[in-house]
């Protein structure tokens, strides 16, 4: 992406099931440990928890639904990473689910390229750009773009759901 | 000294003068010949323009003083003050606003319009001889009391004994004692002595202070209204005697004292009751003026002073949401103390416990403000809807003195707007067709607050035509919003037109379709956690009425367990709880009633919406919860218990889910979710209709 050539970005990598993707550091908060997750009942899966965190109620986001990666049970490595998100021009604090979090590492910029289309199964509008930390390849993740992807996806989505368990 | 930025404290200041400034021109207008009032106004508007020209707002101080000029005129007697007058000077209040907010050429240049105007109405007034050029360009003195002169050469010369203290603090506001002095003495023949009995030893002196008192031994040709005059816009806060010399010129302040009337700064309340009527709001508002003296007036006016602070809102919030956690942080110590054998720890626990709900409650009031700031907003309101429509209306109002959360007052503003713009251009119907129908020609739209319980009832009530039920009906059935035929009850009936798109105005005047509509009323109103009912006797008039919580942030709830979550209901909605009885608890969905008392009752089994994979509890407990006059029970596992419930609104991006209105901490950390009654009533009687069609 040409917005971040000739500087270095500073991010903090993740694993979503022994994958390693990285999210901009400056819209990370903070970094917590499992804690109680109540259920939203009838709310998208994706959003389905919400986390008190220091008080503020938080809706959590699992992200393997959005890279169609199963869903399993919280180990002693799982984390919830407290984020801001830019939702309709206004940030929104959000938890992400995380199997792992692993280092706030600097990419420069000369590692950094251009999401490919092709040879990837995730969506490509969901990873803003792809950089090379040692050997591996991370995809950084554009958060704002896969919850806005949510929000365009709910209304149907809420409609259809109500009327189930209503009937 | 405060380090407030000046510009901003001026800001502040002119809001009041504003406001006080609307109120007296909207009092004026229905008692035109009022002295007091006339003085009022006029004093405020030469204190905004003077305070405007001290912290560099040239332009609101050039534009005020063409007012202030027209408004000396009235003061004087020269000229009427005529209904155009009062209607361009609201004009010119809401233009020196705008300039306070927005200091631009473009804003500027809308003053010129308003200021021609204001002439014409002066030379109208005037009958066009006096020639009073309000407007002309021509600056008028700003040292208006001198400029009265009149033809007092003749008079006799007298002396005067003038004893003047200024406040302490007189120059923070700026004031100048020696201008004072300096008028005082073109006045006539004077002579100034300094009372120095007052000021402190040099090294507890704060320099800033006013601390010198004046006497002054005055021979003037003058009456003494004009010495009075030099005062005129600090004799609020100062102790000012004024006597005939005796011989000896040795000053005798007590003797021949005479009280100075001081600004009759009526307080909203008192002055929305004076609209119905002047004459007994005019009787409470003088008697205690005429009764002190100078001197136990000014100190009354210091207490005042201390006993209000200014506090900016946010703090207040900031101190609702620590308060928050505290009764969250007391909760888990509750329960901590309660699994402990410790005396000492629970007797703390107790004791924090007590004080925790106490100083939520104090915090609570101090988040509550009389509605009397917002009821007072709109009678400026109805006297423009009034002129427009050309509609004779008055506005009368009771219990101002109810108290609400500020927040909720703030969200209050809009819909109420709408409702009395509603009221009064398709409900009051105009002159002629009034008194067709045996009507006074003057409409009413009467504003009412009261408590009900844990409710606060707004209500706004017209004498107008009426809501016309077949008109609704009709209407209903052509939008497809209701199945031809249908019979309703009248409130249901009038529920519609909270729909969106709903209107059965057959005109659109240029009242409609400006702000809110009557659906975002309506969902203004359901945020607050509060609905809205109307009643309508066709001929007779309308009534809306508001039912709105006393506060938005914390509540009593009902903490109940479905499957392994745990869920709040809104105490004050819960009327009984019953055990689901077993033949029920059998039966397929086939009929979802309770027979409580008599009366068939629908329920909704909240494991079944909530998709819980839980195994059921033995024994099902139904939380029967009302909204309006429709009950609903509510099937859940477990009732826990009453709960002290911070509301946390959810994120934009759970909004969306209506089954929920917010959710709150638990003592243990943990997240509940606060469901959203009205929803599942709603939900409920779906149901009820649906099995009712099936059969």
């Amino acid at each position: 992406m040409t917005q971040l050539d000739g500087r270095t970005l500073e991010v903090l990598t993740l694993e979503l099931q022994g994958e390693v993707f990285a999210l901009e550091a400056t819209q990370v908060y903070e970094i917590l440990d499992q804690t109680q997750i109540t259920e939203v009942p009838g709310s998208d899966p994706f959003l389905s928890g919400l986390v008190n965190v220091r008080g503020k109620v938080v809706p959590l986001a699992d992200l393997r639904l959005k890279f169609d990666m199963p869903q399993t049970a919280a180990t002693i490595d799982s984390r919830i990473v407290v984020i801001d998100v830019m939702i309709d021009g206004e940030p929104v604090t959000a938890g992400i689910l995380a199997d792992k979090v692993n280092e706030v590492t600097e990419l420069t910029a000369a590692v950094l390229q251009e999401t490919p289309k092709l040879g990837m199964k995730w969506r490509p509008e969901f990873i803003r750009c792809i950089g090379k930390h040692g050997s591996e390849f991370i995809a950084i993740l554009d958060i704002d773009r896969i919850f806005a992807e949510h929000q365009e996806a709910a209304v149907g989505m809420q409609a259809s759901g109500l009327d189930q368990s209503a009937a | 000294m405060s380090s407030q930025d000046p510009s901003e404290l001026f800001r502040q200041e002119a809001q009041e003068l504003l406001e006080q400034l609307e109120q007296a021109l909207l009092d004026l207008s229905e008692r035109r010949d009022d002295q007091d009032l006339i003085d009022s106004t006029f004093r405020a508007l030469h204190t905004i323009k003077g305070s405007g020209s001290m912290f560099g707002f040239d332009a609101v101080a050039a534009f005020t003083h063409y007012v202030e000029t027209a408004f000396d005129l009235v003061r004087k007697g020269t000229v009427p003050l005529t209904e155009e007058m009062v209607t361009v000077a609201l004009a010119a209040k809401d233009h020196i606003r705008n300039l306070i907010e927005h200091a631009d050429a473009a804003t500027e240049a809308q003053g010129g319009p308003i200021l021609s105007r204001l002439e014409r109405a002066v030379d109208a007034a005037s009958g066009g001889s006096a020639g009073a050029p309000a407007a002309a360009g021509e600056a008028v003195p700003q040292d208006v009391p001198v400029a009265a002169t009149g033809d007092a050469s003749s008079a006799p010369q007298t002396a005067w004994h003038v004893r003047m203290r200024l406040p302490k603090d007189c120059m923070a506001t700026g004031t100048n004692p020696l201008l004072l002095l300096d008028e005082l003495v073109s006045l006539g023949e004077a002579r100034v002595t300094a009372l120095i009995d007052t000021v402190p030893p040099l090294d507890v002196l704060d320099p800033f202070d006013c601390h010198v008192g004046w006497d002054v031994h005055l021979v003037t040709a003058k009456p003494k209204s004009a010495i009075e005059d030099v005062f005129l816009f600090v004799l609020d806060e100062m102790e000012l005697l004024i006597g005939p010399a005796q011989d000896n010129a040795t000053p005798v302040p007590d003797q021949a004292a005479v009280q100075v009337e001081a600004a009759p700064e009526v307080p909203a309340v008192a002055e929305t009751s004076a609209a119905a009527k002047p004459a007994e709001a005019k009787t409470p508002a003088a008697a205690p003026r005429a009764a002190g003296v100078a001197k136990s007036e000014a100190a009354a006016a210091k207490n005042n002073a201390a006993g209000s602070i200014r506090v900016p809102a946010e703090r207040l919030d900031e101190l609702m949401d620590r308060v928050g956690e505290l009764v969250i942080a007391q909760s888990r110590l509750k329960q901590v103390a309660a699994s402990t054998a410790d005396i000492q720890v629970k007797a703390i626990a107790e004791e924090i416990e007590r004080l925790a709900l106490e100083l939520r409650d104090t915090t609570m009031g101090v988040r509550m403000v009389p509605i009397a700031s917002l009821f007072g907003r709109f009678r400026r309101l109805v006297h423009d809807l009034a002129n427009e429509l050309g509609k004779e209306i008055s506005l009368t109002t009771s219990g101002e003195e109810t108290e609400l959360d500020k927040t909720v007052i703030e969200r209050l503003n809009d819909p109420l707007v709408h409702l009395i713009r509603n009221s009064i251009d398709h409900g009051l119907e105009s002159a002629e067709q009034r008194q067709q129908t045996g009507k006074s020609a003057q409409g009413n739209i009467h504003l009412s607050a009261r408590h009900s319980g844990d409710k606060v009832l707004i209500s706004i009530r017209d004498d107008g035509r009426g809501l016309d039920r077949q008109r609704i009906q009709a209407k209903a059935e052509e939008n497809g919003l209701l199945a031809p035929g249908t019979k309703l009850s009248d409130s249901e009936l009038f529920q519609l037109i909270f729909q969106p798109g709903f209107s059965t105005a057959s005109k659109v005047t240029n009242l409609s379709g400006r702000g809110v509509g009557m659906d975002v009323v309506k969902k203004t109103v359901e945020g607050l956690r509060g609905n809205i009912d109307i009643a309508s006797t066709q001929g007779e008039g309308t009534v809306i009425t508001l039912q709105l919580p006393l506060t938005l942030a914390i509540i009593d709830g009902l903490l109940v367990r479905v499957g392994n979550g745990r869920y709040v209901i809104p105490l004050s909605a819960v009327e009984e709880c019953v055990e689901l009885p077993a033949s029920e608890e059998q039966r397929s969905s086939g009929r979802n009633f309770l027979n409580i008392r008599g009366e068939l009752v629908p329920f909704l089994r909240l494991r079944e919406m909530f998709a819980t994979k839980q195994p059921p509890d033995m024994f099902q407990k139904v939380v029967i919860v009302s909204s309006g006059d429709i009950r609903v029970g509510l099937v859940v596992d477990q009732v826990i218990g009453d709960h002290q419930t911070v509301i946390k609104s959810l994120s934009k991006l759970h909004a969306k889910i209506g089954t929920f209105s917010g959710a709150t901490i638990l003592g243990d950390g943990t997240v509940a979710l606060i469901l959203e009654v009205a929803h599942l009533v709603a939900r409920g009687q779906q149901r009820d209709e649906r099995l009712r069609a099936a059969v």
